[in-house]
C-alpha cells in the first residue's frame, strides 16, 4: 500500500482562488521525493495537505492510512505523530536550548519524563549536534538550527519527513550537510518529501522529482503520475 | 501544571501585567460591590424603621386591646407589635421632641399599638394592606405609617437595585473583556509554541490545559489582589471618611473564585479561538 496517495486533488482558497488543480501521485514507504517548481506553484500547498493543515477542496489525500478530508481534529494529532515537518525558517523556540526544543516536542506528545533525556541525546547525536545541546538557537548557525529542527521532527519516529525548503536559508556547505542528513534519515527507512528550488541539488541527487507549476503537477520523474507504489 | 508554571516564568513581565490587569479590573468591580453592599445595608437599616402605628379610641377596654395585640402579632407580615399606653406615648414624645417637652401634658396622646414589619413586607402595598386591616377595627381611631416616606424609600430601593445590577453587569463585562484581552496577549506571545505543539501532534486538549491552569492561577491571584486592594480602601474609608461594612467572608471567597473562573473562561475562549485558526 502506498504511504501517500493524492487522487485528483484540488485546493481552492476563498480569496486567492485555485492553489492546486487535479493533482495525483503516489509515494511508497521509504521513498525520497523532491517537490520543485517556482514560488507560488503549489509546493507548500501539497505539504500542508499532507500534514492536514489544509483539507482538499476536491479529491482525496491519504497519508499513512489516514484520509485527511475525513479526519476529525483529534485524529489530526494522531496523523501528525506519524509525520515530521521542517520549514525554511526552522521555527525553533528562541528562549530554549537545542535540547529543550527537542524535549518540548517529546513532552507535549506525552512521552514519559524518564524517556525524554536519552531520546534527546540520541537525536542530537544523530543530527551531529551532541556538543551543542545547551546552545540557544541564536548561538547556532543556520545549518545547525535546521539540524535541531530536523531532530525535533524525528521525535515521534515518523514514517515520513516533510521538509518545506529546508535549505532555502542556508549556504552551500550547510545545504549539503542538511541534505546529507535527510538522505541518511531516508536510508534508515523514513520517507522524505523535500520541497526545494535548488535545481543543482536535484540534478546532483538523481532522485524522484515532482514538478509543480501553477497548481498542477507538470512532471514526475517516476513516470505517469500515480504509477509508483 | 509544569508547563503552566514554566509559561508564567518564561514571560514574567507579561504574567505580572496580566495578574495586575485582572486585579485592577476586579478591584473596580470590588469597589462597586462594596458601595452596593453598603447602600443595601443602609437601606435595610432604614427599612427597619418602617412602623405602622394604630391609635386606639379613648376608653378601649384593656381586654379588647390585649385581643387586638394578639391578633396583630399573628399577622404573617408582623415581626413585632407592642402596646404603648398614653403615659408611655407621652414619655416618648418628650424624649423625641425635647423642645416641646414643656407643652406636652398628660393624657394628650392616645394609646397605640406600634407594629414593626418583617423584612420583605415593608413595601408600600404591603404596609398599606396592614394599615387598612387595622383601620377595620372599630376601636382603632387612626392608622399612621408615613405613607410618603415608605413610598420614597421603596422607590429609592428600586432605583438602587436597578442601577446596582446594571452597573454590576457592566463592570463584570468590562472586567471580562479586559481579562480576555490580557490572556489573548499571552496566547499570542506563545503562538509559536502552540504551532509547534500542533505540528508534532499534541492534542487540542493537551495544548489547552496549561493555558487553562495559567488562566486559573492568574484569575485567582488577581482576585486575591483585588480583594486586598478593596480591603485597604475599605479600611481607609472607615478610618478617615465614613464607616461601612466589608463583604461577608462567603462573598469575598465568591469574588476570588469568580476571578479564577473568569481567568479560566478567558483562557478557554482565547485559546479556543487560536486553535480554530488553521
Amino acid at each position: 500500500m502506498a504511504l501517500i496517495r493524492f487522487v485528483n486533488v484540488s485546493k481552492e482558497y476563498p480569496r486567492t482562488g485555485a492553489a492546486l488543480t487535479g493533482a495525483s501521485f503516489q509515494m511508497a514507504r521509504g521513498e525520497f521525493v523532491f517537490l520543485t517548481g517556482p514560488s507560488g506553484a503549489g509546493k507548500s500547498t501539497i505539504l500542508k495537505l499532507l500534514y492536514a493543515a489544509e483539507r482538499p477542496t476536491a479529491g482525496e489525500v491519504v497519508v499513512a492510512g489516514h484520509t485527511t478530508s475525513k479526519l476529525r481534529r483529534s485524529a489530526v494529532a494522531t496523523l501528525r505523530r506519524k509525520l515530521g515537518v521542517v520549514f525554511q525558517d526552522f521555527r525553533l523556540l528562541e528562549d530554549r536550548t537545542a535540547e529543550a526544543n527537542i524535549g518540548f516536542a517529546l513532552e507535549v506528545t506525552g512521552a514519559s519524563r524518564d524517556s525524554i533525556a536519552p531520546k534527546v541525546a540520541r537525536l542530537l547525536t544523530q543530527v551531529g549536534l551532541a556538543s551543542k545541546a545547551t546552545a540557544y538557537p541564536g548561538e547556532l548557525s543556520g545549518g545547525e538550527q535546521q539540524r535541531v529542527a530536523i531532530a525535533r521532527a524525528l521525535v515521534n519516529d515518523p514514517v515520513v519527513l516533510l521538509a518545506d525548503e529546508p535549505t532555502g536559508n542556508l549556504d552551500d556547505r550547510a545545504t549539503r550537510g542538511v541534505f546529507q542528513l535527510l538522505r541518511d534519515i531516508n536510508t534508515a527507512g523514513t520517507a522524505v518529501v523535500m520541497a526545494t528550488h535548488d535545481l543543482d541539488l536535484i540534478k546532483r541527487a538523481e532522485l524522484r522529482t515532482i514538478e509543480v507549476n501553477r497548481g498542477q503537477i507538470v512532471f514526475d520523474s517516476a513516470g505517469a503520475a500515480g504509477d509508483v507504489a | 501544571m509544569r508547563e503552566a508554571v514554566r509559561g508564567m516564568r518564561r514571560a514574567p513581565l507579561l504574567s505580572i501585567l496580566s495578574v495586575t490587569t485582572i486585579a485592577f479590573s476586579l478591584f473596580a468591580f470590588g469597589l462597586f460591590g462594596l458601595v452596593a453592599v453598603n447602600i443595601r445595608q443602609t437601606l435595610r437599616q432604614i427599612e427597619e424603621h418602617v412602623e405602622v402605628r394604630a391609635f386606639l379610641a379613648e376608653g378601649t377596654p384593656i381586654e379588647t386591646t390585649t385581643t387586638l395585640l394578639a391578633d396583630v402579632q399573628a399577622y404573617p407580615e408582623v415581626s413585632n407589635a407592642v402596646f404603648v399606653s398614653p403615659k408611655q406615648a407621652l414619655e416618648r414624645a418628650r424624649r423625641e421632641l425635647k423642645e416641646f417637652s414643656d407643652v406636652l401634658e398628660a393624657d394628650i396622646l392616645p394609646a397605640s399599638i406600634d407594629i414593626r414589619l418583617k423584612e420583605g413586607f415593608r413595601g408600600p402595598a404591603q404596609v398599606r394592606a396592614v394599615a387598612s386591616r387595622l383601620s377595620a377595627y372599630e376601636f382603632v381611631d387612626e392608622v399612621r405609617y408615613g405613607e410618603d416616606w415608605v413610598e420614597k424609600l421603596y422607590r429609592l430601593r428600586n432605583i438602587a437595585g436597578i442601577a446596582g445590577t446594571t452597573l454590576g453587569v457592566t463592570f463584570a463585562v468590562v472586567a471580562m473583556i479586559i481579562i480576555g484581552a490580557t490572556i489573548r496577549m499571552t496566547v499570542l506571545a506563545r503562538a509559536r509554541e502552540i504551532e509547534i505543539m500542533h505540528l508534532v501532534g499534541a492534542t487540542d486538549a493537551f495544548i489547552r490545559r496549561p493555558f487553562l491552569i495559567e488562566g486559573f492561577a492568574k484569575g485567582l491571584l488577581g482576585g486575591v489582589g483585588a480583594l486586598i486592594l478593596t480591603y485597604i480602601v475599605h479600611v481607609a474609608m472607615s478610618r478617615w471618611v465614613i464607616g461601612g461594612t466589608f463583604f461577608a467572608p462567603s462573598l469575598a471567597v465568591l469574588g476570588v473564585v469568580g476571578g479564577a473562573v473568569i481567568g479560566i473562561l478567558g483562557s478557554a475562549i482565547s485559546v479556543g479561538r487560536h486553535l480554530r485558526t488553521p
